[in-house]
């Protein structure tokens, strides 16, 4: 039997490393990977938390939110293939005109 | 310990390690997404040892066969394969942040810690696609069709942010 907070915890460590890499690093594609880690630790405690209660609605929302990840990354995806071919970049200094 | 808890802690490891290369790997684009790969099986294994059957094959179906896929896709689409980024401003001051935030999540989670739920015996096939397929057919239709809009408006959206130019 697996302990829920290890669990938990596993998911916390999982969202603050995608927190840094969405923070700290400048290529857009792997700012996209990191919110990706992201999506996933929060879908490990959704799975945690179905296991432990016994209740199936966590793992159905774990459904919606890969759905919504897929979503993400193709037009996340494509908005980078834009500003490439208009930038030539993926640095993300360089589009920072919506930035205060 | 028991041959699943065991299993828990080795794919935990493995998650954490594959993360933490994906987020300092700073070269090479590519051995990110690979990486990311390799945390996403560690996932997928871990919510085997959960119970959570299907959602483990969609796990790998979906995260490790279509998404990365597409991240390669674009990295090698855009000639990516060594990137050359000045550093970051603040970094240590959000590596302390992110630390931070750690920090308040497991002093969070140690206060809750005796509401958290115990951990109930299951019934047979829970977490498979019989159980999951009823339920989200009957109490999550709603939900369930939300998304194949969703799923149609990113489509629609990804072909016109990739265009070149709108009205040709």
């Amino acid at each position: 039997m697996i302990p829920i907070e290890h669990v938990i915890g596993l998911s916390a460590i999982l969202f603050t490393v995608g927190t840094l890499g969405a923070l700290t690093r400048r290529n857009l594609i792997v700012i996209l990977m990191s919110i990706e880690l992201m999506l996933n630790a929060v879908n490990l405690a959704f799975v945690g938390f179905a296991r432990a209660w016994g209740d199936l609605g966590g793992q159905i929302m774990v459904l919606m939110v890969i759905t919504v990840a897929a979503a993400e990354v193709a037009v996340g995806l494509g908005i980078v293939i834009a500003m490439f071919r208009n930038r030539d970049s993926v640095n993300i200094e360089d589009v920072s005109l919506l930035k205060w | 310990m028991s041959v699943d808890v065991a299993l828990f802690y080795l794919f935990a490891a493995m998650a954490t390690a594959s993360a933490v290369a994906m987020v300092v790997n700073v070269r090479n684009t590519v051995a990110a997404a690979m990486s990311l790969v390799i945390c996403m099986v560690s996932l997928a294994g871990i919510y085997v040892v959960l119970e959570a059957h299907l959602i483990a094959v969609v796990q790998i179906m979906v995260y490790a066969g279509a998404i990365v896929v597409l991240f390669i896709f674009v990295v090698m689409l855009l000639n990516l394969r060594q990137d050359s980024f000045p550093p970051g401003r603040m970094r240590g001051l959000k590596f302390l942040g992110s630390l931070a935030g750690l920090w308040f999540l497991a002093r969070f989670l140690a206060t809750q810690a005796e509401y958290l739920p115990q951990t109930v015996a299951l019934e047979e096939g829970f977490g498979g696609y019989r159980h999951l397929g009823m339920a989200l057919f009957t109490d999550y239709l709603l939900a369930f069709e939300a998304t194949s809009l969703l799923l149609l408006a990113a489509i629609v959206g990804a072909v016109i942010l990739a265009k070149r130019r709108l009205d040709t």
